[in-house]
């Protein structure tokens, strides 16, 4: 008999295919903030093609950017600025959304559709994908910066694809390749007489924020007899670590970081679980009650930005770039870096890194010429300051921005100053180097591979060109000299 | 989507079906483009002479204390009064799409700013020719009409005519106070 022998092969399709459509939609629909389950697997199979450099860590919370899960080009533009805007606005963009909604500019809009990221950054498409998730052809700039209208004279003859190509210019951000900047620097020697890095002054900066709870915690140094830790710990090893760590000596006692809420801004409602004493408190959030911004800017960057959403903690495991086999499994964290009982800036700023990281560029710093000046100040032979650490140039010490204002401090957003590469410039490079020597180094990738350790051997002209048009309009002003009779 | 075609869409069928002329009914119901322009730009030239006259050119023409420089947040200075109008613009783009509006000029500092289409050509010779006069005009940009309308706008302050005849990228020198050294036009979608 066919019939009911077909039937119950048309019931288990049946079956199976309800099966494998309720995964799917229970992949699709539940937010899995746990993305290594098999739920959150199925959704890497549902994904058009692996998600960019920049947003690989967090692909598989599909709800980090499709917030809605029907929502259009508004709503993924939201999400784009959600986690970006702050660094677009930090960069001066040259060509933010606002200044194309216009209607002057709608020939613009009509040949790239600049008031969308994902018109240069579309994700999911790693075929077209270039450097920084730019999925444009590389001379995108000449679709509406073309003829003698927009170009001066002296560009004329300059490759379609030359602006950005050229180190020149960059679609956001542009703070070292302004005309007034070059001009201003165009004089600067390779070396600076004066190559020192600022010092720290979180001792001073961080109580005088508004939010550092200092009614709690008043800056003073404390001994272990003001510890107070519970009973059940006294004379655990952790305290007398404590005792001489810049913490004890802050008057950071052990409750600031380990109870709930206990350095969490007195204005804010009190977090879940407050009062409670933890053995192993969570970072960054127990450490964002005072170092909010350093925090933050963890966050914002590749090293915690999977904290940042709610996701488990970035693992090198988990990274594109080349890792150590035996770093595989660490958690980033602030702890990964930093000890807590005992705060070792040093090994922070270099042993940290090279512990996981393994790419050539690494592996190149130790012998580099940056390196023989941090060893030289880890000797005491060199003034403070005068060390190139990898923290120096990946996490530089920056103005911050604070919800009161700004202070000094260690941006610990890695990328703010990586991506585009002259972002580097200003807040790393110009310290100890001119400009010119700095965007030649910077636009030399086997100088960066090398870890600098050789002068640069591209040229960047945006300096010659600055002054070359600076002089002539100097000539075209100077009074004529009096015709001989 | 922006919900304003539907809404637009909405308010023609309505007064269709009163049997009234959609543009009358609008007309009707709300403010004439030219009275809103007019009004908007009475704002917007008040706040743009008083931010000239008693901030920038009061601190660094007369007291001297602070100058106003195109890098403003490098050189640590005041915002330039053009930068000023200009960031204004960008705010109202992100937060209103019932209006726009820009600063441009036959003689601009950065080319950007140059008249680009006939509306802001015509306007800006008119205006450069009679002052008082604002110009009115219709135009279709990216598909959608505005009724565009351009003001004067003159030189109020020192600081006005020395920034421009002394900068480098300036396309005239010869200013004088008084003289009309660009235009303001805004566009209302109709």
């Amino acid at each position: 008999m066919a019939a009911p022998h077909n039937a119950r092969w048309w019931a288990l399709w049946a079956a199976l295919t309800l099966v494998g459509l309720g995964v799917f939609a229970a992949a699709l629909a539940l937010p899995v903030r746990d993305d290594t389950t098999v739920l959150a697997q199925v959704r890497g199979w549902l994904q058009p093609g692996p998600a960019s450099h920049g947003h690989h860590q967090i692909a598989l919370a599909c709800d980090a950017c499709h917030t809605e899960p029907l929502g259009g080009g508004e709503v993924l533009q939201q999400a784009c600025m959600n986690c970006h805007s702050d660094a677009l606005k930090a960069a001066n963009d040259k060509h933010p959304a606002s200044k194309f909604e216009d209607p002057r500019n709608a020939f613009r809009l009509a040949r790239i559709d600049a008031l969308r990221c994902v018109s240069c950054h579309t994700e999911h498409r790693p075929e077209i994908t270039q450097a920084m998730g730019v999925t444009q052809p590389a001379d995108f700039c000449v679709h509406c910066h073309a003829g003698p209208e927009e170009m001066p004279p002296s560009h004329a003859e300059l490759p379609f694809d030359g602006c950005t190509a050229a180190g020149c210019h960059n679609y956001h951000d542009n703070r070292a390749l302004y005309e007034d900047f070059l001009l201003k620097h165009a004089d600067a020697p390779a070396l600076l007489v004066r190559r020192l890095l600022r010092e720290r002054s979180l001792g001073e900066d961080l109580p005088a924020s508004l939010h550092y709870p200092q009614d709690r915690f008043p800056f003073q140094p404390l001994d272990l007899a003001a510890a107070d830790a519970p009973p059940t710990l006294r004379g655990h090893a952790a305290a007398d670590e404590w005792l001489a760590s810049r913490h004890a000596q802050a008057g950071v006692n052990c409750s600031a970081c380990h109870v709930v809420g206990a350095a969490a801004p007195a204005d804010s409602p009190p977090p879940p679980g407050a009062g409670t004493w933890l053995d192993q408190p969570p970072t960054p959030a127990a450490c964002a009650g005072c170092h909010a911004e350093e925090a933050q800017g963890f966050g914002q960057g590749l090293h915690g930005m999977r904290s940042a959403i709610g996701l488990s903690p970035m693992q090198p495991s988990r990274a594109r770039l080349p890792m150590h086999a035996d770093a595989a499994h660490r958690r980033l964290d602030c702890n990964s870096c930093h000890t807590p009982h005992r705060p070792d800036l040093r090994r922070a700023a270099v042993e940290a890194c090279t512990g996981c990281h393994a790419d050539t560029h690494t592996q190149a710093y130790e012998g580099s010429p940056h390196h023989r000046l941090w060893q030289a100040e880890g000797a005491g032979q060199l003034p403070v300051g005068s060390g190139v650490s990898c923290a120096s140039c990946h996490m530089p010490r920056e103005q911050l921005q604070t919800s009161d204002g700004s202070r000094y401090g260690v941006q610990h957003n890695q990328s703010a100053s990586l991506r585009p590469i002259e972002a580097m410039a200003r807040p790393v490079c110009l310290n100890c180097h001119g400009l010119g020597y700095a965007l030649d180094a910077l636009a030399d990738p086997a100088l960066a591979a090398g870890n600098y350790g050789a002068p640069p051997a591209v040229h960047v002209p945006g300096i010659d060109m600055a002054r070359a048009k600076d002089e002539a309009y100097r000539r075209s002003q100077a009074p004529s000299s009096p015709k001989p009779p | 989507m922006s919900t304003r075609p539907r809404t637009l869409a909405l308010s023609f069928a309505v007064a269709g079906a009163l049997g009234l002329p959609a543009t009358t009914g609008l007309a009707q119901g709300g403010i004439a483009p030219q009275v809103m322009a007019d009004a908007l730009h009475a704002v917007m030239a008040a706040d743009r002479t008083v931010y000239t006259r008693l901030i920038v050119n009061r601190l660094q023409n007369e007291e001297k204390l602070i100058k106003a420089t195109e890098h403003w947040k490098d050189d640590k200075s005041l915002v330039l009064p053009a930068q000023m109008f200009r960031y204004g613009a960008e705010e109202v783009a992100k937060t209103n799409k019932n209006f726009s509006y820009a600063l441009l000029s036959s003689w601009p500092v950065n080319k950007q700013n140059a008249p680009r289409t006939e509306a802001e050509k015509t306007g800006l010779a008119a205006i450069e020719k009679n002052a008082k006069q604002p110009y009115y005009t219709e135009e279709t940009l990216g598909g959608k009409k505005y009724f565009t309308a351009v003001y004067a706008d003159r030189a109020v302050a020192p600081a006005c005519v020395s920034c421009h005849n002394e900068h480098k990228d300036s396309p005239r020198k010869d200013f004088k106070i008084g003289d009309t050294m660009g235009g303001v036009v805004i566009r209302i979608p109709i």
